[in-house]
């Protein structure tokens, strides 16, 4: 393989921020004085306020033109390499995030509409909500899917208020007090099984890369509430004896979750229903081509359950009665509100319009092409000096990802994953994801390359790998001390959790560098 | 694969390029790469899904689909409750709408440069807004966030109960109540409503008293309210709070604080709320967002559920850089033994809003809130000399306002409804979930509402109940 290197280096803006911007007097918008009549009607704005809730002093907040807030903006976005070359980030499943989707949904059917409006007023919206149901149902087995939750996260959030209000209604709530989850399942099934109240029992995995059946059996009791497990996981296994998992929750009374967040190798493949999940969730900002915005959103964790578990879903769900789109509030066994109104419905509509650009064979081909490439990659960076591949036990090729370790380029070179992944942004590439943590496979990485991507861009990468390797190997010192072409250097580390040091506001950083406001 | 055709959105798609890549790899075809998963786990049949389109056919689907609905801008709207119809400027959809921020993932402080530091500006300008120093990333609406500042008060406290003012967003309380967790729960957060003054709206500080004790995590209460009320006893419920060792949460709506006092000058501890109003469109509910605010003491910071954005230096002297902050003690870090959970949230909107407060400035807020108040107060003068219909709170509101029927014998269904053929969305229905307001909505009017818009709901409010 010769890939030559392209030369790259980022814009350098060195612009302040904005609160060291502007000039007393300049405006960005301004508003017209209210009409006389009212003015005469109503009189000052400042006597309709109750005189000891009036605000004394004015915000320190920057007077700048309209066009200087814009450049300054165009030029922080032009100092975010954001995909705009290679990206290959690992469970996160990079796809593009299609333009016409972009266009459809900053149309007025979409922005200028408020959730609280007459339904007959919002059938485009229910119509685009319900055939993403539909879409989803399809894929998953499932019989009702709901948007409300803001992400993934949330979604899991959703299954443990669901879990929650199913076994209240068996009045066996209090008993069952447990949620199951893996180390290798995404943290937030922990983290929101145990806000929802939960003990979390957390399995360990074996050599071959998932726990075994017996640690299963040995944690499930008629304490167990639920089972959160992702499949497959974000090393690329995928756990064969998953229905029998299943079986062993049910027959213990719990509930079976499946994280869908590693959906991409999997679509049209498997559904989670015939699996015997009671609910699944799918990130629409993830699977479904709908984009991240650096991994904040918004997004939407797609929720989806058996009929058996529909009543105790969020409200309100969208319902058809094969000629109007309605919103059904009228569930008297939800588990509560997640978030306010129905859901992101932007990203909805982008998932759908995805779905529908796809259809099911494109989804087919997306899966097979996203293990191909993962599997193409794999040749491609085991060659390189310095990288293994994780769990060397579970030989089968691995779905849509692999974990690697850079544990042998460390301990040969001392340069870690983080100088490793400083050194891919010098080549114009994202840096790769690491893992979550813990860390099971020390100076972990993991790419996912997707079907986005051609041939050529995984040659790329794979290129940019084996360079820094070299130069771990020859000059240890580029790549620690990178990044040479970014839009700034290396990040201090340790200011930003000294108590005395961090500031997340300018006002904090003004006291605490003792600088006076403006 | 004989018409086989490539995917636009798959480089990968071409036959030719696959069976390169397979033979690299040494098999002979895709399937072999599948061999983990066992045979029985595998649908049996194809995936029946509607066909493919292509772009001008899925263009046209959609622009069919979305015609169905009616806009706010073709119809004269007053429904807020949560989701506000404000001006958005034209630059902060320009700006929000880039792909580099739109399509990034997080990758290192240098590669992410820009967009972190849009996001530093956002807590920043929020910050001066509230005079708060501590805010968080966005976490996913107001109703979370409330929540979230709740659980973070237990912990601070060690207590297990909190009063939240019964003058809020139903939805808001589900949510407050969900993160309470249900009374079978150990962890259970008792939530006791403390009611709120018939005659005005605000808060019974009587009430309150009697509803909180030792055991009191925190107070949470709302300004502007869910009825649009400016609470003016701010300082009276803080220091009754804080008697009793519990935090103070307030909500607020930050497209006030140009006008309004912001709640920490009044004793707040915990300030939440949306930053929709700023620079966001309402996007049928997906233009809600939420934050947390506090002082920037190690108490607060270490009970964020958030992610931080901290700005720090570089190896190269005098260069700004910004980076992820106390990041261990989320549950990226810590699993279930972190702060509650973080993960996907709105942190576009974020961008949206920092746009949208730099345009503004101090002038701007100050601007908008004076003409918010002026309008609103107008709407409230000429809706009350329709007979049959009355303003529950005339007095001491911000951008909403109560307005009961109960005198025209018609209900709010019957009202908005027949107001939909004249073109107007009225308030939202409030009979429902508070039943002792009678047949009343929540109207709201903001800035985009002229003269001559109150002036047409006035008309057809009047024709509508003479109907």
């Amino acid at each position: 393989m010769s890939t030559t290197l392209k030369e790259y280096h980022a814009p350098v803006w060195s612009e302040p921020v904005i609160l060291e911007m502007g000039y007393p007097g300049r405006r960005g918008v301004i508003f017209s004085d209210v009409e006389a009549e009212v003015q005469a009607a109503v009189g000052s704005a400042d006597g309709l306020i109750p005189a000891n809730m009036r605000r004394t002093r004015k915000p320190a907040l920057p007077e700048m033109s309209e066009p200087e807030v814009l450049y300054h903006y165009l030029r922080l976005s032009q100092q975010t390499l954001g995909m705009m070359n290679i990206s290959l980030f690992g469970t996160c499943t990079m796809k593009y995030n299609a333009q016409i989707n972009e266009a459809m949904a900053w149309r007025p059917e979409i922005t200028h509409v408020h959730p609280y409006q007459d339904e007959d007023t919002l059938q485009g919206a229910l119509e685009v909500v319900h055939g993403m149901d539909t879409i989803l149902r399809e894929l998953s087995g499932m019989d009702q899917f709901i948007f409300q939750a803001g992400g993934g996260a949330d979604a899991a959030y959703t299954n443990c208020a669901v879990t929650r209000a199913y076994h209240a209604s068996r009045d066996e709530l209090a008993q069952r007090d447990e949620i199951i989850t893996t180390i290798q399942t995404h943290p937030s099934s922990a983290a929101t099984a145990a806000a929802a109240g939960f003990k979390v029992i957390t399995l360990m995995i074996e050599e071959n890369g998932y726990p075994s059946l017996e640690s299963l059996k040995a944690a499930v009791s008629n304490r167990t509430a639920a089972l959160m497990v992702n499949n497959p996981d974000d090393m690329g296994v995928y756990n064969p004896e998953i229905r029998e998992w299943v079986r062993v929750v049910h027959e213990a009374g719990g509930l079976c979750f499946y994280d869908h967040a590693n959906f991409n190798g999997a679509m049209t493949k498997i559904r989670a229903r015939e699996l015997g999940f009671d609910a699944c969730m799918f990130m629409l900002h993830k699977t479904f081509g709908a984009p991240k915005s650096g991994v904040g959103g918004p997004a939407v964790g797609a929720y989806g359950c058996s009929a058996e578990l529909a009543p105790f879903l969020p409200a309100p769900v969208v319902a058809f009665d094969g000629e109007r789109y309605s919103l059904d509030y009228d569930r008297p066994q939800s588990a509560g509100k997640i978030r306010e109104f129905w859901g992101n419905v932007p990203v909805i509509l982008k998932a759908y319009a995805w779905s529908r650009a796809m259809g099911a064979e494109g989804m087919a081909e997306a899966s097979d092409i996203s293990v191909l490439a993962n599997n193409y990659m794999e040749k491609g960076l085991l060659a390189i000096r310095g990288v293994t591949r994780s769990h060397p036990e579970a030989t089968s090729p691995r779905m849509e990802m692999t974990r690697y370790s850079l544990e042998q380029l460390k301990e040969d070179t001392g340069v870690d994953v983080h100088d490793v992944q400083n050194r891919m942004s010098d080549f114009g590439i994202d840096p790769m994801w690491s893992s979550h943590h813990p860390w099971l496979v020390p100076e972990p990485f993991t790419p996912e390359a997707g079907e986005m991507y051609g041939k050529e861009a995984l040659d790329t990468w794979i290129a940019v790998l084996a360079h820094i390797s070299d130069e771990a190997y020859s000059n240890p010192e580029i790549v620690k001390t990178s990044p040479h072409n970014q839009a700034i250097h290396r990040l201090k580390a340790a200011p930003l959790e000294d108590p005395l040091r961090w500031a997340m506001t300018w006002r904090s950083y003004l006291r605490k560098n003792s600088k006076k406001t403006a | 694969m004989s018409n086989h055709v490539a995917h636009p959105y798959m480089a990968n798609s071409v036959p030719a390029l696959k069976q390169e890549m397979l033979d690299s790899i040494g098999v002979d075809s895709i399937e072999e790469l599948f061999q983990q998963i066992p045979e029985g786990h595998r649908l049996q049949r194809p995936i029946n899904l509607p066909p493919a389109l292509n772009e001008s056919e899925l263009r046209r689907h959609l622009v069919s689909t979305l015609s169905k609905n009616k806009t706010c801008e073709q119809n004269l709207n007053f429904l807020g409750a949560g989701c506000w119809q404000h001006h958005v400027p034209a630059a902060c959809d320009e700006v929000v709408r880039r792909n580099e921020w739109l399509t990034s993932v997080f990758g290192e402080p240098s590669s992410d440069h820009g967009r972190n530091q849009a996001w530093f500006e956002f807590c920043s300008q929020l910050g001066e807004l509230l005079n708060m120093d501590l805010v968080g990333l966005p976490v996913r609406s107001w109703g979370c966030a409330a929540g979230h500042a709740i659980r973070m008060a237990t912990r601070i406290t060690g207590r297990n109960e909190v009063a939240v003012v019964r003058a809020i967003d139903p939805e808001r309380l589900s949510i407050i109540r969900n993160y309470c967790e249900p009374v079978d729960m150990p962890s259970h957060i008792v939530v006791r409503l403390v009611d709120y003054d018939p005659a005005t709206g605000l808060l019974d500080l009587d009430h309150l008293r009697a509803s909180i004790g030792e055991q009191t995590a925190a107070v949470y209460f709302e300004t502007p309210s869910y009825f649009g009320v400016i609470e003016q006893q701010g300082a009276e419920i803080a220091a009754i709070a804080h008697a009793a060792g519990a935090e103070v949460i307030v909500g607020v709506d930050p497209i006030s604080l140009g006008v309004l006092a912001a709640p920490i000058d009044f004793g707040a501890d915990i300030v939440v709320g949306t930053t929709q109003p700023l620079g966001v469109h309402m996007n049928c509910g997906g233009g809600v967002s939420g934050f947390i605010a506090t002082r920037d003491e190690e108490l607060y910071a270490h009970q964020y559920p958030t992610l931080f954005i901290s700005i720090g230096e570089t190896t190269k002297p005098g260069e700004y850089g910004f980076g992820l902050s106390l990041f261990e003690q989320s549950s990226y870090g810590l699993r279930d033994k972190g702060n509650d959970w973080t993960g996907h949230s709105v942190y576009m909107w974020a961008i949206a809003n920092a746009v949208y407060m730099a345009m503004m400035g101090p002038q701007g807020f100050e601007d908008v809130g004076n003409v918010i108040l002026q309008r609103a107060h107008y709407a409230t003068k000429l809706l009350a000399d329709i007979p049959g219909v009355r303003v529950t709170f005339p007095s001491g509101f911000f951008k909403e306002f109560v307005v009961n029927f109960d005198a025209t014998g018609l209900s709010v269904k019957d009202i908005n409804k027949r107001l939909l053929a004249f073109g107007i969305f009225g308030g939202k229905d409030l009979t429902q979930d508070f039943p002792e307001l009678g047949a009343s909505a929540l109207y709201c009017v903001t800035e985009i509402h002229t003269q001559a818009d109150l002036e047409r709901l006035t008309a057809a409010l009047k024709k509508v109940i003479a109907q």
